[in-house]
């Protein structure tokens, strides 16, 4: 069932054009992220969605309603900020019952609901308490209390956890996990941190200037990025990109690397022209090293340890090394020469406008016998 | 004692020589007012640094002369009024100005900030004819109104300030809990606001309770008239035979609670001024 | 004052459209704002621009009502044989050098004082609140009991002050502080600053707890000499705090008063526009030509204070 659905949103703040053309379907009870660099217009959406900003043109909807012109309070939202903005001379009790008390709610049901959110949240002990009585990731539940308490289907939260430190991060987004699954509300989160969005969501939203770079399971736009952005976005270390050019286009492509030298791989490009620039990307964990001979293959220029596992980086002839991410006793050495070994089935291929080239489902049987398929190596540079 | 030791305890000598030289210079002439006015009449003209046996004469004449004490009362009522009036005004008027932005709001604030470089004397006659017209003249409330001149902008000026220090999220919170602009206002940023509130109303009463212009003006009758002008009317025979001990005494009584207001708020004072960003 | 709030009005030519939200806290925001528009019209706007139109009549403060238009000729008349008006009044030449006078020395001396005091308030020691609360004295006694309290100190024969030098050896003969008018403007000087140097020291504090202290410990660590972090750190930094303190104090100044009234009455060498003014207005009167001095007081007032934001913001702009 859908229950928020934006259709052609557009936001423009003085002479700036913050959101354009968003367009999104938002299932009841998914856990959706919003993600992407700062200024991207990730934290807009979740205002307009909250009703705190104005929507300029385009439609919000909430369960088929269009919403534009509600008050917060009736769009049935809670919302959670980053610097948590709790009443300060208000007890964690009067938190979390403001905005019940507002509402009119009858006194006992008014004390049985702050009560139970309390309980949820592990607040019960609490509840007397003065924010500034508390420690970090108290306020942040009191914070998402409050939100609750007037048991809103949606449930924003603004990069709520960017104000703790690292170890209680995790410790908050493992309850927030736990507490979606238990209320199984709708909820939409924003956040810069990838490692937050792959973790969290069902279904991320990846913005890039205003625009929707690409929605998906985390899963699917890690495997499968629709945009060289979101691509490049997502994974750390980035994934590595190479120029390549488009040699002879058709339903498989072949196409001329420095690094890879000529090869043909499994990506319909008919509709390109032959020559057309494109952009190989490849994640490093798909990268793998093999010693070359003489003076063949390329040069290790780094090495970086990080106990579980080991970052080679390597010349690639452009700004940024090529990066491979090795086991921790593969031994490699800055100054060795080294053969990459490209794991073809999880290539990527993007056009100059950065869009994923499609790939063929079955493309292993349709290429010629003459180009090798299962590794290719690179050449000298 | 090394050369080392000796700067540091010179400095640190020098230091309390200039705290106590600021200290003599501050409180000496309250101090010595306090001295004069326990004199006898006798020995007034004697300069003297302490008081051996404290009279009580002057503040005995003092205070059975009715017209001070209404005067006090006046003084009281009108600095009272006029603090009410101004933070009420000056608190719905902060909200708007610290905390909304809409066309027209630097005009405003510029408008504000035009009235509280008003002199005085400039709205007198204009003044004088609108109290006048009201039936005000010669009563408290040609004061309490007239007094919102300089109090007024002061206070929305300082508010504004205040208000708009206050972190927006936290308003955006009280929308989401479905506040509206009265209630954001009342049950939200006024309870974060008190320590602001405190300090302007503090120094809106002092600046009530010291004014006189508008005072010597607008009131005419010993019925009417507040402390400033009361003591300032004490004479003697001619300018050169004041009652001196009975005017400290005079001066001693008005400044008191003022004195012992600010030594009790001085922390808000000068707190409340760098106070506001609160993060919760 | 930059303000950031949930805002956000849309440009052309996705027009003006504000969330509920929005509409509701513009709403409210006139709403708010109409009392204390309504009491400064009353109490401000209409007496000002009454005053300006008193200026241009023959009103007589026993029936304003009467008055009838005269032109400037309270400002500058020509009778036949000679000038008349204010502008060729060498009493209202006299208030206007007086006032100025007093603002130069009084503000000038208070912002150096007031800043000198804060820096060392500024300092941790024992006691520094109960100091920091007794300074405050001053600043807390109304204006008219201190200048009386100064009288009684000045006062050329039983005066303590007099006493004092006397005994020090600083003067040979008593000084006539209040009624010689080569000391009277100083004897004005002296109460009001003592008065108002705590106002800028409080300013001055407030700011001074405001820096940043990093500022500090890197220059600590750098090793540069204090007095050269309180010029290149320090000042530069407060300069907005003493810019305002300034602005405050000299517009104060301009509008002085009371402490004239109190301590030399209308002696010609304190007299100032506003006692000037006033002694026309209702001790003569003459509201005709009171509120032309009144207004030509407003005016000057006017100038000084939009050439010194002028100048202010020039300075500020050209630091950032």
């Amino acid at each position: 069932m859908i229950k928020l659905k934006l259709d052609n949103v557009n936001k423009q703040l003085g002479g700036a054009r913050i959101l354009r053309d968003v367009s999104l379907e938002i299932a009841a009870g998914e856990f959706v992220v919003f993600v992407g660099p700062s200024g991207c217009g990730k934290s807009t959406l979740l205002r307009l969605i909250a009703g705190l900003d104005s929507i300029c043109g385009g439609d919000l909807l909430i369960d088929g309603r269009r919403v534009n012109d509600l008050e917060p309070r009736e769009r049935g939202v809670g919302m959670v900020f980053q610097s948590y903005a709790l009443y300060p001379h208000m007890s964690v009790y009067d938190n979390i019952s403001f905005g019940l008390k507002l509402a009119k709610t009858e006194k006992s049901s008014l004390r049985e609901r702050v009560l139970k959110t309390a309980q949820i949240l592990q607040l019960d002990k609490l509840l007397q308490r003065k924010p500034k009585e508390l420690s970090g990731g108290q306020r942040q539940r009191v914070a998402m209390g409050r939100a609750m308490a007037r048991e809103p289907d949606i449930l924003l939260f603004d990069e709520p956890l960017s104000n703790l430190d690292a170890s209680l991060r995790v410790q908050m987004r493992n309850e927030i996990a736990r507490l979606h699954a238990r209320l199984g509300s709708t909820m939409i989160y924003v956040t810069h941190d990838q490692v937050e969005a792959m973790t969290l969501a069902d279904k991320i939203v990846v913005l890039n200037g205003g625009r929707v770079e690409q929605v998906g399971s985390p899963r699917e736009l890690y495997e499968r990025p629709a945009r060289r952005f979101v691509a490049g976005f997502l994974g750390s270390p980035r994934m590595n990109f190479m120029p390549a050019r488009l040699h002879a286009p058709g339903k498989t492509s072949l196409i001329d690397t420095p690094v890879a030298g000529m090869t043909a791989l499994p990506f319909d490009s008919s509709n390109l022209p032959a020559d057309a620039q494109l952009s190989l990307g490849i994640r490093p964990e798909h990268l793998s090293l093999k010693a070359a001979e003489g003076a063949n293959g390329v040069v290790v220029t780094g090495v970086e340890y990080l106990g579980s596992e080991t970052y080679v980086h390597l010349e690639s002839g452009q700004d940024e090394p090529l990066i491979c991410r090795c086991e921790v006793n593969a031994g490699w050495q800055v100054g060795d020469r080294v053969e990459l070994q490209l794991d073809t089935d999880n290539l990527h291929l993007f056009d100059a406008d950065g869009t994923a080239l499609k790939r063929h489902p079955a493309a292993a049987e349709h290429l010629p016998d003459d180009v090798a398929l299962h590794s290719f190596r690179a050449r000298a540079l | 004692m090394s050369p080392r030791l000796l700067k540091k305890a010179l400095l640190r000598l020098g230091f309390w020589c200039l705290i106590g030289i600021l200290l003599l210079y501050a409180v000496f002439p309250f101090y010595y007012a306090i001295v004069t006015s326990l004199k006898p009449s006798s020995t007034l003209f004697e300069v003297s640094y302490w008081i051996d046996r404290p009279d009580f004469s002057n503040y005995a004449a003092v205070l059975h002369q009715p017209s001070f004490l209404k005067a006090i009362g006046n003084s009281l009522v009108v600095a009272l009024c006029v603090v009410t009036l101004a933070l009420f005004l000056s608190l719905t008027a902060a909200y708007a100005l610290g905390r909304v932005k809409f066309r027209g709001r630097g005009t405003v604030l510029m408008m504000v900030l035009g009235v509280s470089m008003f002199p005085q004397v400039a709205v007198l006659s204009g003044l004088f004819e609108v109290i006048r017209a009201l039936g005000l003249y010669n009563t408290s409330w040609a004061l309490i109104l007239s007094y919102t001149i300089f109090t007024l902008p002061f206070t929305v000026w300082v508010l504004t300030t205040f208000m708009g220090q206050l972190p927006h999220e936290l308003e955006e919170a009280a929308i989401m809990d479905g506040a509206s602009p009265w209630v954001t206002l009342t049950r939200v940023l006024l309870p974060l606001l008190w320590p602001a509130l405190v300090t302007t109303g503090l120094l809106a009463f002092i600046a009530a309770w010291n004014e006189f212009l508008f005072a010597l003006t607008f009131t005419l009758t010993d019925t009417q008239r507040t402390v400033p002008v009361a003591i300032a009317l004490i004479s003697g025979g001619s300018p050169h035979e004041l009652p001196w001990g009975l005017l400290m005494a005079a001066s001693v009584l008005v400044t008191v609670p003022l004195v012992i207001l600010v030594l009790i708020f001085q922390r808000r004072i000068v707190s409340g001024l760098t106070a506001g960003a609160l993060k919760g | 004052m930059s303000v950031s709030t949930p805002h956000a009005s849309c440009d052309e030519p996705l027009l003006a459209r504000e969330t509920p939200i929005q509409r509701r806290r513009l709403r409210a925001a006139w709403l708010f704002l109409t009392p204390m528009l309504l009491c400064l019209a009353l109490v401000a706007a209409w007496p000002l621009l009454r005053t300006f139109w008193f200026s241009l009549t023959d009103a007589n403060l026993a029936d304003t009502r009467g008055a009838t238009f005269v032109g400037f000729s309270n400002y500058l008349f020509y009778n036949g044989s000679g000038w008349s008006g204010i502008l060729v009044d060498p009493q209202w030449w006299n208030a206007v050098r007086n006032t100025l006078h007093f603002t130069m020395v009084s503000v000038g001396l208070e912002i150096v004082l007031g800043l000198l005091v804060a820096l060392l308030l500024n300092i941790k020691f024992t006691g520094r609140s109960l100091v920091r609360a007794l300074i405050l004295i001053p600043w807390a006694i109304p204006t008219i009991v201190s200048a009386k309290i100064w009288s009684w100190m000045l006062n050329d024969q039983f005066g303590i002050i007099n006493h004092l030098m006397l005994s020090l050896g600083l003067i040979d003969m008593p000084l006539a502080w209040t009624a010689d008018a080569s000391l009277s403007m100083w004897a004005v000087i002296i109460v009001d600053v003592w008065k108002t140097v705590p106002f800028v020291t409080l300013l001055m504090l407030a700011a001074l707890q405001m820096l940043p202290s990093d500022c500090y410990e890197a220059a600590r660590v750098d090793g540069i000499h204090p007095l050269h972090v309180f010029w290149r750190v320090t000042l530069p930094l407060l300069m907005p705090a003493l810019l305002v303190a300034a602005i405050f104090r000299i517009l104060d100044s301009l509008r002085v008063f009371d402490v004239i009234y109190v301590l030399t009455s209308n002696s010609s060498s304190t007299m100032s526009m506003s006692v000037y003014a006033r002694q026309h207005l209702v001790e003569f009167q003459d509201v005709g030509y009171g509120s032309a001095a009144s207004t030509l007081l407003f005016l000057v007032v006017a100038v000084i204070a939009l050439l010194y934001l002028y100048l202010g913001r020039r300075q500020l702009e050209v630091r950032s």
